[in-house]
């Protein structure tokens, strides 16, 4: 038997009533990609941060190469040849790639940076996996699939032989998470062993040699990629069957919202070009695009967070001029955040202060809070839209991210909107929270609620949309009918190319 | 060992933290008494006695609260909101200059419950604006009001310390620099005879149990809070974010300026440099020990004023200066911090 590059056996961690990681054992040979699939909270970061010595494990250990490694010292992982790419990047902005690959490499006292010799490695390790990124560029700079290959470099750099990428994809776009894929295949081959954790079932089925399944804490399932299909590992992850649901046919109605020529400066730049777009009562409009294309404008826009420089926008068949939030809570436009965490909750609050604070007006009088029916509303969202863990006075934060969802969600959809901004719905949520989340916005389409939904997942906007724009550097393609639509032609649009005659939908 | 983030934070250990916090910083100073050569726990029992040992005591412990519990307000809503007002000094001794000016030069021969709230509000308009000027800048250019509060400190120290050498200098006072006077008319009413405990007190605590219901009642409360704690979603919830902050801004300034103009009505009579010994700076640790919980605030400012007028009268009976009321005080700020952490996460091996 050849000797496994990693081993780990029988690890179990608890932390208060909850055992993250229950009796776990996994193993990686030389070469070898192995993928950690499960849902948020199945325990895939308790066990990786074991593996590197962030958490010192209650039972079980760590080998590599056959050697026992110390627990709880993350030093000596990394000297053992394990490099972590975190999810979140341990990263300066203000650092050159360079300096901030070197960070910690050399001890803190020695006066002269030998640059010259780190330079010469960087270069040399880019090169060999076919990770380019200019060595003297400043790390803000960078795109986010940028900074994330220098995050592997880093890795790289302190000579890993085993990499551990948590959820990888989180933060690229499609064209780049493929491109980071074969450069994991590429480095497989060269004789380094991978792990990453993935909670998406395409680019694990692509990617991986051997899959390990983890649900509550458990180690559930090994499959090698051969031996298994999709639906089988979504079944082995959330332990049931899901079922994404499928959009039915519908008659759109009337026009709710018509926007022609709209442009948003901010800060000096046009977020925003000339924009047309239009959403009728019952349709969904999906609008696709790497993010950081104008679509955080956009939503904003239409939040009531941003105004417009130019254009005209009718609501309901009049021109409205420029709308604040209460304008557009009172004119019933619901609205999903395109950041959770930063825009739509406040996670140190209570949850019903959360359900009730865009919609102030409403719960109270006289400048008084009345907090009676706060609850009241938070109750009714809690129980209707299935929010689990939750009761209307605990803060939010308590919450995971696919309830926090369910929650915003229902905050809006709750009051029947007639239309609905949904911007990024699914984003970071498990595969049993996305089909909630998709089964909610097809059930309020089908109420008569206008949707706009945008979204950088394609599937996403393949399953949900009846019409589909592009947005590409501020700019708004024609509207594509969902039938028209393919992956192949809606990649073309994604990175600009689309005919203007084209039209969906006349209004 | 390393920190882990508490899921729930017990109620009983937020409680406890001031109490704690408190302990924890007798005892480090207790380090220095022994240093001293002093005997610890007889310096803290006459502490204790200074403070509260008689009638006198009492009422001065009472007295010396007031202005802390409205410069500890002023910095727990400014803190809440995370508006970090670090010039209470200043906004209280532009409060008490303007209480002076406007006493002796429009207001003489009113009769008191005319002159009273005019110059009470007189004052807390003043510390308003003083604070209005550094919130305007940190809206407009995004400045830190953390420099700019504090630097003001100075600016309106110096300034008053030019008026009361000048224009409001008072000619009775031998050439030294003290300001005219207050109408006896505008002095606050004593609460007891043979004390200087004056109806400032009634007005503190009235204040923070109003402040308290306005932070956890009304419509305002909430969105300044929101505002403190992720302005991102608040703005996307709607909230209007900066005539919360100026509002919030008005209120705490309001206060600072306020405390200065209760100080002279209540217990000076006039303006000097030495009007406050630190009551600005000293509110920023009373809103710490409270949790910035208004109605806390009252108890912490006891507790701090108890410091200060007990270790005065410690010193006299014991060979310890009276420093070591300021070194307990910033010692109980700092384990503050320290057991307010502790409330957040916990230490994991």
């Amino acid at each position: 038997m050849t000797e496994n590059a990693l081993e780990i056996s029988g690890v179990s961690k608890r932390f208060g009533d909850n055992l993250a990681n229950d009796n776990i054992s996994l193993s990686l040979a030389k070469g070898e990609i192995v993928a950690l699939l499960g849902e948020n909270g199945a325990g895939k970061t308790t066990l990786m941060n074991i593996l590197f010595g962030h958490y010192v494990p209650d039972s079980g250990k760590v080998s590599v190469m056959g050697a026992e490694l110390p627990q709880g010292k993350p030093r000596e992982a990394i000297r053992a040849g394990i490099g972590m790419v975190h999810q979140h990047f341990s990263l300066a902005p203000n650092l050159t790639v360079l300096e901030n690959v070197i960070t910690g490499t050399q001890g803190i006292w020695s006066l002269a940076t030998d640059t010259k010799s780190a330079r010469k490695k960087l270069i040399e390790i880019s090169k060999r996996f076919g990770l380019i990124v200019d060595p003297d560029a400043r790390l803000g700079d960078l795109s986010v699939g940028e900074q994330q290959r220098v995050e592997i470099l880093k890795a790289l750099y302190n000579d890993a032989q085993i990499l551990v990428l948590d959820e990888p994809t989180a933060v690229l776009t499609n064209i780049e998470a493929e491109q980071m894929f074969s450069t994991l295949k590429d480095m497989a081959k060269q004789g380094l062993s991978l792990i990453f954790i993935s909670h998406k079932l395409d680019e694990v089925m692509a990617t991986a040699d051997r899959i390990f399944v983890l649900r509550g804490g458990k180690s559930v399932a090994e499959r090698l990629v051969g031996d298994t299909n999709k639906s089988e590992l979504a079944e082995l992850m959330v332990g049931r069957e899901v079922k994404r649901p499928v959009r039915e046919a519908s008659k759109p109605g009337n026009v709710i919202l018509n926007a022609s020529g709209v442009s948003v400066v901010k800060d000096g730049v046009e977020r925003l070009k000339q924009a047309d777009f239009h959403v009728r009562e019952g349709e969904v409009l999906g609008i696709i695009g790497v993010s950081g294309n104008g679509q955080a404008t956009l939503a904003q826009l239409l939040s009531g967070t941003a105004k417009r420089s130019k254009g005209s926008i009718a609501l309901f068949g009049d021109e409205v001029g420029d709308l604040s939030v209460p304008d557009v809570v009172e004119l019933g436009i619901g609205r999903i955040p395109e950041d959770r965490n930063h825009e739509g909750v406040i996670g140190e609050m209570a949850i019903w202060e959360n359900a009730i604070l865009e919609r102030i007006s409403e719960f109270s009088k006289n400048g008084l809070v009345d907090r009676t029916a706060g609850v009241k509303f938070a109750d009714e969202v809690i129980n209707a839209f299935d929010v689990r863990g939750a009761t209307p006075t605990k803060r939010i934060r308590l919450l995971s991210g696919g309830n926090m969802q369910k929650l915003i969600l229902g905050r809006n959809l709750l009051k029947q909107p007639k239309l609905l901004l949904a911007a990024q719905p699914a984003r970071g949520l498990d595969e049993g929270a996305v089909a909630a989340v998709h089964e909610r916005i097809l059930n309020a389409r089908k109420d008569g609620t206008g949707v706009i939904l945008i979204s950088e997942d394609l599937d996403e906007v393949l399953a949900l949309a009846d019409r589909i724009q592009a947005i590409v550097g501020g700019q708004l393609s024609p509207s594509v009918s969902a039938k028209d639509a393919d992956a192949r032609k809606m990649g073309l649009m994604m990175s600009g190319e689309w005919d203007d005659q084209e039209v969906g939908d006349e209004v | 060992m390393r920190f882990e983030r508490r899921e729930r934070q017990p109620l009983l250990l937020i409680l406890a933290t001031p109490l704690i916090a408190v302990i924890a910083a007798l005892a480090l100073s207790g380090v220095l008494i022994a240093l001293a050569g002093a005997p610890v726990f007889e310096a803290y029992w006459n502490i204790v006695k200074g403070a509260f040992g008689s009638r006198l005591s009492t009422t001065e412990t009472l007295t010396r609260a007031i202005p802390l519990m409205l410069t500890g307000l002023a910095a727990a809503i400014a803190f809440r909101a995370k508006l970090w007002n670090i010039g209470a000094e200043g906004q209280l001794y532009i409060g008490a200059i303007t209480v002076c000016a406007i006493s002796s030069q429009f207001l003489s021969g009113l009769p008191s419950f005319i002159q009273i709230p005019i110059l009470l509000i007189c004052g807390a308009i003043a510390g308003m604006i003083l604070l209005l000027i550094p919130l305007w800048l940190r809206l407009r250019f995004s400045v830190d009001e953390v420099v700019t509060t504090l630097l003001l400190n100075f600016v309106a120290i110096l300034f008053v310390s030019m008026l009361i050498d000048t224009v409001l200098k008072d000619p009775l006072a031998f050439g030294w620099p003290q300001s005219l006077p207050v109408a006896d008319e505008a002095m606050l009413p004593r609460v007891l005879t043979r004390s200087r405990l004056h109806i400032g007190l009634f007005i503190a605590m009235a204040l923070a149990i109003i402040i308290y219901l306005i932070q956890t009642r009304t419509v305002f409360g909430l969105q300044s809070r929101a505002a403190g704690l992720n302005p991102e979603a608040a703005v996307f919830a709607g909230v209007p974010l900066a005539r919360t902050l100026v509002l919030v801004a008005m209120i705490s300034g309001g206060f600072a300026g306020l405390a200065g103009a209760v100080e002279v009505m209540g217990v000076q009579g006039y303006v000097t440099t030495e009007l406050s010994p630190g009551f600005g700076y000293s509110g920023i640790v009373v809103a710490m020990l409270a949790n910035l919980n208004p109605i806390g605030v009252i108890l912490a400012a006891l507790f701090i004023a108890a410091m200060f007028v007990g270790a005065d009268g410690m010193s006299r009976v014991m060979e310890i200066p009276t420093y070591i009321a300021d070194v307990t005080v910033a010692l109980s700020l700092l384990s503050m911090l320290v057991a307010i952490f502790f409330t957040q996460y916990r230490i994991r091996r």
